[in-house]
C-alpha cells in the first residue's frame, strides 16, 4: 500500500479521491479517522492529517466538528468534471501523439473506439 | 490534561568518553586518545513529532538520547529542551522540571531487579507526573507480562514490552524509545508500533524512536536523523528524504535505459526483472516513458538511503 513515488499523504488523497469517484464513498459518508487511518495503513498520523486537510480545501471532504471528516455533497461530481477534463489532457493528448507518430490514422482510432466499445464497455477504469 | 510537547536543541554538542592517562614501556606517560562519542553535533527535534533516528553501531545514537534525559553531560556544547512558546528551553541536567518531563526507555529497561515489576511501574507512576496506570495495565495484559514476576524472569522480548509500556504509559513530552524492540517478536513490534500511533494521535507528544529495523519504521516517522560516525548526517522529514531517491521495477533492459546515469543506490536482479533504487527524483517525462515502458515507479525504501550513506567506503561527501 501507498509503495508510489509520491509522498505518501498525496497517495493517500488519491486514494480517497478514487473511492468517491467510484462510488466506495458516498456524499455524507463518515471517513476513516486520522487515527485510524494512521494504525491501519502504519503510517505517522500527521502524514494522515495532512492528506485530508488537502482533501478539504479542494471540497472533497469537509470537517464536522466534533464528529469527523465526511465526504462533501457534490464532491463525486465535482471530481468527475475535474478528472474529465484531465482526461483529455493527461490521457488522450499523449495517446494521440503517439498514434501520431506510429501514423495511426484518426480513422483508425474511430473504428478502434467503436469496436471496443460494444464488445467491452466496462473495462475503461 | 495533554501537557505541551517538549522540542530539543543541541549546539556544538562534544561528548568523550574514557581519556586517561597510560605509560609506556620507558616510563613516559601520555594521555590516551579518548573515544569521540558525538563531534560537534547541531540538531533541533521538533515538538509534537515522531521523529527516527538512525544510525550504525557506534554511531551515537545511544549517547544522544542519554544526553537528552540527562543521564549523561556533553564534555562540551548545550542541550537545551522545553515546550513551545516563550519561555527560554532549559538544560536539563538536574533539572527535576525537565527530566520529570523526559522518559528515556533503554535497551535494558532499567528495571528494579530483585523486586516484582508491580514495584517498578510504581517507581515510574510516581517520577511521572502523567503517567496512565490504566494504560499501563492494558498494555502489560496485551503483552502477556505478568506485573507479580520479577523483572530477570523475564525473557528478553517480555522485558522489551515492559520497556514499551513503561514508554507509553508515561505520557512524557518528550518520550524516547531506544531500540526498545530488540528480543520482540514480529507480532510484538507491530502491536507496539500501532500502540504508538494510536496512542500519539490521541496524546500529541514528541516522540524519539532509534531502530535497525529501518523497512519496518520508516513511514512512522515525521522526522528523521541520521547520524553516522558521532555527526548528523542528515536531519530532515520523511518527505523530503523520501524525495531524494526512487525505485524502478521492471525488463532489466527497459530498466538499465530508464536510469540512465543517475547514481544506483541498491539493485536486485530477480530473472528478467531488474529493480533499482536510484537517487534523485523522476521528473514527468521520465515518469512517463517508464510507464510507456511497463516499468514500476517506486517510493525510495529509506533502508537504502541509509546503507549507502553509511556506507564505510564512503569518501566524506554529503557530510
Amino acid at each position: 500500500m501507498f509503495d508510489g513515488p509520491e509522498p505518501i499523504y498525496l497517495q493517500i488523497a488519491q486514494m480517497i479521491r478514487s473511492q468517491v469517484l467510484a462510488g466506495e464513498l458516498v456524499e455524507e459518508e463518515q471517513v476513516m479517522s486520522t487515527t485510524q487511518f494512521a494504525t491501519t495503513f502504519r503510517i505517522n498520523p500527521a502524514t494522515a492529517a495532512k492528506a485530508f486537510t488537502g482533501l478539504v480545501e479542494e471540497g472533497v471532504l469537509y470537517k464536522r466538528r466534533g464528529l469527523g471528516m465526511f465526504v462533501a455533497p457534490g464532491a463525486r461530481e465535482r471530481l468527475l468534471e475535474q478528472h474529465r477534463q484531465a482526461y483529455y489532457d493527461d490521457v488522450l493528448a499523449p495517446a494521440l501523439a503517439q498514434a501520431a507518430v506510429l501514423g495511426i490514422s484518426a480513422e483508425e482510432i474511430v473504428a478502434y473506439i467503436h469496436g471496443t466499445a460494444h464488445q467491452t464497455p466496462q473495462e475503461e477504469s | 490534561m495533554t501537557p505541551e510537547p517538549f522540542g530539543a536543541r543541541l549546539d556544538d554538542v562534544v561528548v568523550r568518553f574514557g581519556k586517561q592517562r597510560r605509560m609506556t614501556i620507558d616510563g613516559r606517560t601520555f594521555k590516551d586518545e579518548a573515544t569521540v562519542a558525538l563531534d560537534g553535533v547541531d540538531l533541533t527535534i521538533r515538538p509534537g513529532v515522531i521523529t527516527g533516528v538512525l544510525g550504525r553501531n557506534g554511531a551515537g545514537k545511544s549517547t544522544l538520547l542519554t544526553l537528552l534525559a540527562a543521564f549523561n553531560r556533553p564534555t562540551s556544547g548545550t542541550v537545551r529542551l522545553g515546550p513551545d512558546g516563550d519561555a527560554p528551553w532549559e538544560d536539563p541536567w538536574e533539572n527535576a522540571w525537565v527530566t520529570s518531563n523526559v522518559q528515556l526507555v533503554r535497551e535494558s529497561g532499567d528495571l528494579q531487579d530483585d523486586e516484582k515489576l508491580s514495584e517498578s511501574l510504581r517507581y515510574y507512576a510516581d517520577l511521572r507526573p502523567f503517567w496512565d496506570a490504566e494504560l499501563a495495565g492494558r498494555l502489560l495484559d496485551m503483552f502477556e507480562v505478568n506485573p507479580r514476576k520479577k523483572p530477570n524472569a523475564l525473557s528478553r522480548g517480555k522485558r522489551s514490552a515492559v520497556g514499551a509500556t513503561i514508554g507509553l504509559a508515561s505520557r512524557a513530552p518528550l518520550t524516547i524509545f531506544d531500540e526498545v524492540y530488540l528480543g520482540m517478536d514480529a507480532p510484538t513490534r507491530y502491536a507496539f508500533y500501532d500502540e504508538i500511533l494510536a496512542d500519539y494521535a490521541e496524546h500529541p507528544r514528541t516522540i524519539l524512536l532509534s531502530s535497525h529495523l529501518v523497512e519496518e519504521v520508516e513511514r512512522l516517522f515525521e522526522d528523521v536523523i541520521v547520524l553516522d560516525r558521532g555527526g548528523v548526517l542528515l536531519a530532515e522529514t520523511a518527505e523530503e528524504m523520501g524525495r531524494r531517491g526512487f525505485s524502478l521495477t521492471g525488463p532489466t533492459s527497459a530498466v538499465e535505459r530508464l536510469a540512465g546515469d543517475r547514481r544506483v543506490l541498491h539493485r536486485q536482479q530477480l530473472g528478467g526483472t531488474l529493480q533499482v533504487t536510484l537517487e534523485g527524483t523522476p521528473d514527468d517525462v521520465e515518469a512517463t516513458a517508464a510507464r510507456a515502458a511497463g516499468v514500476e515507479l517506486g517510493s525510495l525504501p529509506l533502508q537504502d538511503l541509509f546503507v549507502r550513506l553509511t556506507e564505510p567506503s564512503r569518501t566524506g561527501a554529503g557530510r
